[in-house]
């Protein structure tokens, strides 16, 4: 049996779970594909899932309405045992990344974080992943016929659903109490779209001058373009912009159809975490910045100048 | 009471990655603390002058060059530390429990982790560590204060972020953000090389490694590298419109 934890917000299934149906179809494992649906008043949820696998096992309890690393762990551990699955994939966001460790100690399992690729050879399961920074693909082997996986976002493509649901099996669990005492909770609010999700992203770095100059210049481009904003670790350290929209080692990993660094030179930690976009466009007065290294387009010149003429370009 | 701040030894971030015998090569090249780790051994430092009566333990598995880095974290001003050595590579759910038996042995009450790792890009050590010792963790921890065996303090969590209290004993592991790693004084590195350092070799801990890695190459994408002159923006940025339009299909 292959599972499928899936992971949701505001009672939709997150983008990582239809790629996850993919990847779950494309290993070549045996087993039913069962999607494992966890929450409190997750009907609806398991609905969507049902379109998506073989079948849906539904754990809709109180105790699970909020997400814990601990009892995500233990409910995902007791339904692998129960349901002999040999393969266990979580979405590879913070939170599959956290509480997925606990399921692999759990089962005495290999752990593959973050794979971009799955096959199985002769019952050996083979990932490759990035590693090094994202500088380098890894191939790896499990060592185990059981094996949690969490899955890169964006790696495989959106399964669509079909046009028959699979059956749902409720599960009992026996779960454990939270140890973590959560005593409040922000949430991120952009109007715009999330960073991780976007099409297109427009980032600054330290080029723009001043939090102002990345109001005018960075933030106005991306609302031209209905794009996601992004910032270098040294504005955010430096206190202009938030630490949710940093991108690179110690912030998101982003992988957009086009990445436009407005005043970045491109430090690897930066580049680590957008260097998988499928297009780079650097703006930067510095010729030799290495961000021109790894950009398909790129204008050497004046930010201040160039980025309004794109503006003024783009509303024409 | 006991903290222990698990470090490693990486590829400094700046050094570019050279693959020879179906490795990246370490060779000649700048190795450094893990930065998350840094991070690590700062907080737990912080914890101990704000009072905490608490001896700071820094402990690396890895190869015997690893030393370096053990040696950093005591000239940071750790008090003792402990190397397990070992030459073969090693996953972090296999690594996970070595350093919860040193934890047992060395009755530990607050263990420190990075948050990733600048090698291996692995975020599973801290968690995997809590598991083996049925601890609770906290992730991306950019907050903590310590008071009466109770951790106080803030993590960033899928959309945003949770302020959160945690008894020990637990695992923390860092973000940027949670401080600014100190840079050892003269005068500290050379109290640092008369700190204890214990060498245990792996053997003792019973561990196989649970992946195996078969292969590695470096990343490199072609990119189309069209890059204008923007002295005239005007021109320039027609250009790129242009590009991004009808070349790339970015946009509409």
């Amino acid at each position: 049996m292959i599972l499928v934890i899936v992971e949701h917000a505001l009672g939709k299934l997150s983008k990582s779970i239809y790629e996850m149906a993919t990847a779950a179809r494309q290993i070549g494992r045996e087993g039913p594909v069962t999607m494992v649906v966890l929450g409190s008043g997750v009907s609806s949820l398991a609905e969507q899932a049902a379109l998506l696998a073989d079948q849906v096992l539904v754990g809709d309890k109180p105790e699970l309405a909020h997400y814990d690393p601990e009892i995500w762990a233990s409910a995902a551990a007791q339904i692998a045992r129960e349901g002999e699955a040999h393969t266990i994939l979580i979405a590879g966001s913070r939170s599959g990344r956290e509480y997925s460790p606990r399921v692999a100690v759990k089962l005495d399992a290999p752990l593959i974080e973050d794979a971009i690729t799955l096959e199985d050879r002769s019952g050996v399961l083979g990932a490759s992943h990035y590693t090094f920074l994202a500088r380098v693909t890894e191939k790896v082997e499990a060592q185990g016929p059981v094996v949690v996986v969490t899955v890169k976002p964006g790696a495989f493509a959106v399964a669509q659903p079909g046009s028959t649901a699979a059956e749902q099996f409720d599960v009992e669990l026996n779960l454990p109490l939270p140890r973590l005492t959560v005593t409040g909770r922000t949430e991120e609010k952009s109007e715009r779209v999330s960073l991780t999700d976007a099409d297109l992203v427009v980032a600054g770095g330290r080029g723009v001058g001043s939090p102002e100059g990345f109001t005018q210049l960075v933030e106005a481009l991306a609302d031209q373009l209905g794009a996601a904003v992004g910032a270098t670790r040294a504005i955010v350290d430096a206190g202009w912009r938030p630490y949710s929209e940093q991108v690179g080692q110690t912030g998101k990993t982003v992988q957009p159809k086009a990445y436009i660094a407005v005043g970045i030179s491109g430090a690897v930690q930066h580049l680590s975490g957008m260097n998988k976009s499928k297009f780079i466009v650097a703006i930067n007065k510095d010729a030799d910045a290495p961000i021109f290294k790894i950009a398909d387009y790129g204008i050497v010149g004046d930010v201040s100048e160039i980025v309004p003429a794109i503006i003024t370009e783009l509303r024409k | 009471m006991r903290m222990l701040a698990v470090i490693r030894q990486v590829l400094d971030a700046e050094e570019s990655v050279v693959i020879q015998d179906g490795a990246v090569s370490l060779q000649g090249r700048k190795l450094v603390m893990d930065t998350m780790d840094e991070y690590g051994v700062e907080e737990a430092l912080r914890l101990r002058e704000s009072g905490a009566d608490m001896e700071v333990v820094a402990l690396a598995i890895g190869p015997a060059r690893s030393e370096e880095a053990v040696r950093s974290a005591l000239a940071m001003g750790a008090d003792r530390g402990i190397l397990v050595e070992t030459d073969t590579f090693l996953d972090v759910i296999a690594v996970s429990s070595v350093v919860a038996q040193v934890a047992r042995t060395e009755q530990v009450d607050l263990i420190f982790c990075g948050g990733q790792q600048a090698d291996w890009d692995s975020h599973a050590l801290g968690a995997a560590i809590a598991e083996r010792l049925d601890w609770a963790q906290t992730t991306w921890t950019n907050a903590l204060t310590l008071q009466d065996k109770k951790l106080t303090g803030k993590h960033d969590v899928e959309a945003g972020s949770e302020t959160f209290t945690l008894s020990l004993p637990a695992v923390v592991t860092t973000q940027q953000g949670l401080n600014e790693p100190r840079y050892p004084t003269l005068p500290n590195i050379m109290k640092a090389k008369k700190k204890e350092l214990r060498r245990l070799p792996l053997e003792g801990f019973g561990v196989s490694a649970k992946l195996k890695v078969t292969g590695v190459e470096v990343q490199v994408k072609e990119r189309r590298k069209k890059i204008l002159d923007g002295k005239n923006a005007g021109t320039a940025a027609a250009q790129l419109v242009d590009l991004l339009r009808n070349d790339a299909r970015v946009i509409e």
